[in-house]
């Protein structure tokens, strides 16, 4: 029983992972951004949408403006401040990092220091019955809701017209311009994409394990750890690896919690050694 | 042309000589306060140009390098408080924690280059922070170790006094940040060094012309690390004081700021850009508690306005009006 419940909660928090790396992916393979803002969208989100709850007390009303806002300052953002450092690496990481500190801060001016919690929804507050145990619903829904996320994300990767465009734009983009696909439009409506993914992380973990100052680095270090694994730029690559930092970074905490980010480096490390790129990376 | 190249340099050589002038006398014409400032300005002037190494010479940029700076305090710190180790042996134990380290790094992340690398350096050294942070029994985590001893010599003190008291520590803080500035200076002039800006311009062609590419690299990211560790057990011995925030990626952001602030790849330029940091940051949280507003607006600044540095934008002016 201890493992099937360890396991669920590893893979329940691996999904909100997944919410977050798949976003910092897809900049990364069409844009070849490393957005170290990343872990802000997820903090932004998961506090507009505790704001919301508070005020209207709809979960649904929250997870859509949480997620909405934050892909407005993820649009704002590249227009006006990543669009002219294209391929420039490291006023890109001035910028998306000078932007972590700034969102941090003023996070703390406007919902302070301390823990919150958002309440769970009132169709997922219970706990239900499973073969010997009693587990959350919220956590269960979550692992769906994440499975159903990246079915609908590969969907749009596959099966749409944008996805077409958005796969010709990371295979080479130059010809992808001439071929008259509109990559700027691209690159504007992939980060609000990813911008939303991650703030829609934001607000469903917000029941699950809280919304707290320096959640945004923390996240950002485990989508890092995430796409390193996986390999930056795949869908595939985003959910095996959130799965599995989920389940490494639950696992750690219950058998070495004194050394828990060890269980999460030990296998990145591995697959730097073998596969530098990732399992599923390209060169 | 040769005429002004020899102005130039004897220029230079007076700015240097003045630099020098100023930095020996300073404790006469500093209050103590001031004086502290002065070396932490020296400590992440010297951790500045360390990372220069690799961002400006081997095009490397690491956004991991405060995990050598750490590690080489954390080293530093342990053994002079648990084993009571002076600083002839807890100050190398420093640099050959840092060196080690950087080894390892090393050894996994530049088998990657450009973003990937950014990630994986961030990314182990987060990791290290996470060590620092967690593992209680050792370091004390988030509280940290306190009351790390100022180093004895066990020399004659010339006349000076002990190194608790804040002049003599200066002069010593200054001692190893030329020496390690000099040797820094005499690495990117050797043929090591312009074989580094070579990899940077263009690894293939080096690589045609038979050099070992990679074992370049590795060498300069394991200098630059054990540079960051003298930075570091310095600083230590400054605050008496080691916490997980000298690993945190904030502090390696920090002293990436410092290098492009200053100018990447002219060793002077991050001193400059770091003295000015730490001195904005001083005065700064007289004013206000929202210091990461404040440089978190410096960074996006410097990316937009300043993108090659103070000393860049010196060479513009300087080009427009000749």
């Amino acid at each position: 029983m201890f493992w099937v419940i360890q396991a669920l909660n590893g893979i329940s928090f691996g999904m909100l992972l997944f919410m977050l790396a798949a976003g910092l992916s897809l900049i990364y393979g069409l844009m070849k951004i490393l957005n170290l803002t990343h872990g802000s969208f997820y903090l932004l989100g998961g506090y507009v949408g505790l704001t919301v709850v508070h005020t209207t007390g709809s979960f649904v009303l929250a997870v859509l403006a949480g997620s909405c806002a934050v892909a407005l300052i993820g649009i704002v953002m590249e227009r006006f401040l990543l669009r002219r450092f294209h391929l420039q690496e490291l006023p890109q990481v001035l910028i998306t990092f000078g932007l972590l500190f700034i969102f941090s801060d003023l996070a703390i001016l406007i919902w302070g220091g301390n823990p919150q919690t958002m309440p769970k929804p009132a169709w997922f507050a219970t706990s239900v019955q499973l073969d010997g145990f009693v587990y959350p619903s919220y956590r269960l829904f979550i692992i769906g809701f994440g499975f159903v996320i990246a079915a609908l994300l590969w969907w749009l990767q596959e099966g749409t017209r944008v996805g077409a465009m958005l796969r010709a734009g990371v295979d080479d983009e130059e010809i992808a311009r001439a071929l008259g696909i509109n990559v700027s439009l691209l690159f504007t409506l992939v980060f609000a994409l990813g911008a939303f993914l991650a703030a829609l992380g934001g607000v469903m973990g917000g029941p699950m394990v809280g919304i707290y100052p320096g959640a945004d680095f923390e996240v950002m270090l485990l989508g890092f750890v995430v796409v390193i694994i996986g390999g930056l730029g795949s869908l595939k690559g985003a959910l095996v690896g959130a799965l599995t930092v989920g389940l490494l970074d639950n696992f750690g905490k219950v058998f070495f919690p004194e050394l828990a980010l060890f269980t999460i480096f030990a296998p990145m490390a591995l697959i730097l050694a073998v596969r530098p790129t990732g399992l599923f990376g390209r060169e | 042309m040769s005429a002004t190249r020899n102005l130039n340099s004897r220029s230079l050589a007076a700015v240097v000589l003045l630099g020098a002038v100023v930095l020996l006398l300073l404790p006469h014409l500093l209050p103590p306060y001031y004086l502290g400032l002065a070396v932490q300005m020296l400590v992440f002037a010297l951790f500045a140009m360390s990372l220069d190494l690799l961002i400006g010479y081997g095009g490397m940029a690491s956004l991991g390098h405060a995990a050598y700076f750490g590690v080489a305090a954390y080293a530093t710190g342990l053994t002079a408080l648990r084993l009571h180790w002076d600083v002839w042996l807890a100050l190398p134990a420093g640099l050959l924690a840092a060196a080690l380290t950087a080894v390892l790094f090393g050894l996994l992340a530049l088998r990657t280059r450009g973003s990937y690398f950014l990630m994986i350096t961030l990314a182990l050294s987060q990791v290290l922070w996470g060590v620092a942070f967690g593992w209680r029994s050792l370091t004390g985590g988030d509280d940290g170790l306190p009351e790390v001893p100022r180093p004895d010599l066990g020399l004659p003190n010339l006349g000076l006094g002990p190194l608790t008291d804040s002049i003599p520590f200066y002069y010593f803080v200054l001692f190893f940040v030329t020496l390690g500035a000099l040797l820094l200076v005499r690495i990117v002039n050797s043929p090591f060094g312009h074989a580094l800006r070579g990899i940077r311009e263009s690894e293939t062609r080096m690589l045609a012309l038979g050099f070992n590419v990679w074992r370049y690299k590795l060498t300069a990211f394991v200098l630059a690390g054990t540079f960051a560790g003298l930075a570091g057990c310095l600083y230590v011995y400054f605050n008496r004081f080691v916490s997980p925030d000298y690993i945190h990626v904030t502090r390696s952001a920090e002293v990436l700021l410092m290098v492009i602030l200053g100018g990447a790849g002219t060793l002077i330029g991050p001193a400059i850009g770091a003295a000015l940091i730490v001195l904005l940051q001083n005065v700064v949280s007289g004013y206000t508690e929202r210091w990461l507003i404040v440089i978190g607006t410096i960074y996006i600044l410097v990316a937009l306005f300043a993108p090659d540095g103070l000393i860049g934008v010196i060479r513009r002016l300087r080009r427009r009006t000749p």
